[in-house]
């Protein structure tokens, strides 16, 4: 009997909250394998690439170990998205992964993911954009996945990448949002270091996907309305092809509002705060999360009043969440492993006019270094005299 | 981004491209709840506004797709049952498919089927301002729906089999045979309590001409849509 047979379903609630968890020591890597196992997965598609290849190494282990019903390696990136397309369309529960390059690579594929309506889970290992050419992590990648029309969510640690994973398959087949989920780690911080992280048994896993309740039908050519190929809308240079293509496009973000109600319920909402009256306050994602509680701590040795806004989900982004705590903020730093500072951008697009905090450009990493928690504090010391 | 002022779901004509309503801050009902104009709703109030609507505007019609016309899983049949019940307690009443959401080339007959690719062909051409979708899938539905909101005056209610609709004026989420029956029941309830129909003259389901040959056998249809003796 195949492993994945033995286990026993339940419910997502029951694996989520209820199921007694035990504490592991492993890597990023490794825990975001260890969701796979009860995930009730049928399919990955890999392509390797660094920091990406472990993890799904991995998956292909428990291919081997009888927790998948299929596994393969694809020819390239665009190979690997165009194949998971297919597969999702068949009403399978899917899984591929990429970093950096390689998601750049496939990135026409992916964009095209959520008109298609297609649930999928994505996990994206970040890292430098070539060139120059570099194995090292920066998310700088995030920022063109942020209007691909995918829910986006960025884990700060192991932990979260275990809790993430899991949840992000049943929010991505729920019927009203049917959308790719695509979860994040800055590569090498989380994937490859060790951190605490409790699970569920592993003869647990959740239930299969529902593909005859969702958004648009699966190709099933036993069932109507049978489709060779599916959303072809008209393809006419006229008025009402124009709004049924626009229509469309709504929908897809539309989509993605409605995944809030799931992100709330299953993975505890869209943000988490940390002291929520401070008036200087550090708005991270990922591991600049960590990174600020360190800064966080020392700032309070030195008896400064902090608070640390951590995004969970990118998209759909946490816009009134974040309006109401900072509120009443006077100065707001935003640490970031990137060049561009996009988490900076959507914090002013979603706080102008609603905040009198002075917002600071900064700070920033990139090219593969870890943020020093003194940067941070430096950064916070400033805001409060105004600097910066 | 929200605005401060609550978004309100109304009929038509709103314009070349209204946003979604899941964008300005409009959420799914629960089980056991329905939406009205976006706002919530018990299931009760919704299907006795639903019941009002249809028996009152102009041209009701009902849409049903294809996890209605076809019995592809038990209870169906059941469901589609209920829905020719439904029909039969709206004077006036039409019935025009989506029986699959491929776009239909040259043109579609409005008269036999109505097609997310251009939903609004078939409302004009029928003058029909208050419609229910039934057993059409949510995507096609939800897309099908801002396009009827932006360019007609028509009344939409969608008896979702799944969440519900933002963009429809009156959704009742989770819906199986029980809660059409429900629908029906309501309709009957309100011609009790005096509401005399707009079509009480006109009982039962009317065929549109292109349904009325087609179905005295004297024609079928060609490929391009034209009728054929």
């Amino acid at each position: 009997m195949e492993k994945h047979a033995k286990q026993r379903v339940v419910s997502p609630e029951y694996m989520f909250f209820e199921a007694p968890r035990t504490r592991h020591f492993i890597t990023g890597s490794e825990a975001a394998s260890e969701a796979v196992r009860r995930a009730n997965l049928d399919i990955a598609i890999a392509y390797p690439i660094t920091p990406q290849s472990e993890t799904m190494q991995r998956v292909g282990d428990l291919f081997g170990e009888g927790f998948l019903k299929d596994y393969y390696r694809a020819e390239d990136e665009i190979g690997a998205f165009s194949a998971i397309s297919g597969a999702s369309r068949t009403g399978v529960r899917c899984l591929t992964a990429s970093s950096g390059p390689g998601l750049m690579r496939g990135l026409e594929v992916i964009a095209s993911w959520p008109g298609h309506r297609l649930p999928l889970v994505f996990l994206i290992m970040c890292r430098v954009i070539n060139a120059p050419l570099s194995i090292q992590p920066d998310n700088l990648e995030l920022a063109y996945m942020l209007n691909t029309g995918s829910v986006l969510f960025h884990a700060e640690n192991q932990q979260d990448f275990f809790d993430y994973t899991l949840a992000s398959f049943i929010i991505s087949e729920k019927c009203e949002v049917t959308l790719p989920v695509s979860v994040a780690v800055d590569g090498f911080f989380v994937t490859h270091a060790r951190g605490w992280v409790e699970m569920p048994s592993a003869e647990l896993k959740l239930p299969g996907r529902d593909c005859y309740n969702e958004a648009v039908p699966m190709i099933d050519n036993e069932n109507p309305p049978i489709r060779i190929a599916r959303d072809a809308p008209i393809q006419k240079s006229n008025f009402i092809s124009y709004q049924m293509h626009a229509a469309w496009q709504q929908e897809i973000h539309a989509a993605q509002e409605r995944s809030r109600r799931w992100i709330t319920r299953y993975m505890g909402g869209l943000l988490e705060i940390t002291n929520p009256d401070a008036e200087t306050i550090i708005i991270a994602s990922g591991s600049a999360v960590s990174q600020s509680r360190e800064a966080l701590r020392q700032a309070q040795d030195m008896g400064h009043q902090v608070g640390l806004i951590k995004i969970k989900s990118l998209r759909p982004f946490p816009v009134q969440e974040l309006r109401q705590a900072c509120q009443h903020a006077k100065r707001i730093i935003v640490p970031e492993f990137n060049c561009v500072g996009w988490l900076n951008r959507e914090v002013r697009a979603t706080l102008y006019g609603h905040t009198e905090a002075e917002i600071a450009d900064g700070p920033r990493v990139y090219g593969g270094i870890t943020m020093p928690t003194e940067m941070i504090l430096e950064w916070l010391l400033d805001a409060e005299k105004g600097g910066q | 981004m929200m605005n401060s002022k609550p978004y309100r779901v109304v009929p038509g004509p709103e314009g070349l491209l209204p946003p979604a309503a899941a964008t300005c801050g409009i959420v799914l009902p629960e089980k056991g709840e329905g939406l009205v104009l976006g706002s919530l709703q018990s299931e009760q109030e919704t299907l006795l506004v639903m019941a009002r609507e249809l028996l009152t505007r102009k041209n009701p019609t009902i849409f049903p797709g294809p996890l209605v016309l076809w019995a592809w899983k038990e209870g169906v049949a059941e469901k589609a049952a209920s829905v020719l019940e439904l029909a039969d307690e709206i004077p006036g009443v039409r019935i025009i498919p989506m029986p699959d959401y491929r776009p239909i080339y040259p043109k579609i007959d409005p008269e036999a089927v109505i097609n997310p690719c251009h939903p609004n062909l078939t409302i004009w051409h029928n003058k029909i301002e208050v419609c229910v979708f039934v057993g059409v899938h949510c995507h096609f539905a939800n897309i099908t729906l801002k396009m009827i909101r932006a360019g007609t005056n028509c009344y939409t209610i969608t008896l979702c089999h799944e969440a519900g609709h933002e963009d429809s004026m009156a959704s009742l989420p989770f819906c199986g045979a029980d809660q059409v029956r429900a629908l029906t029941e309501a309709i009957r309830q309100l011609k009790r309590e005096g509401l005399r129909p707009r079509y009480a003259d006109t009982p039962g389901i009317q065929l549109t001409p292109t349904q009325q040959t087609v179905l005295s056998g004297l024609a079928w249809q060609h490929g391009d849509g034209a009728l054929a003796e």
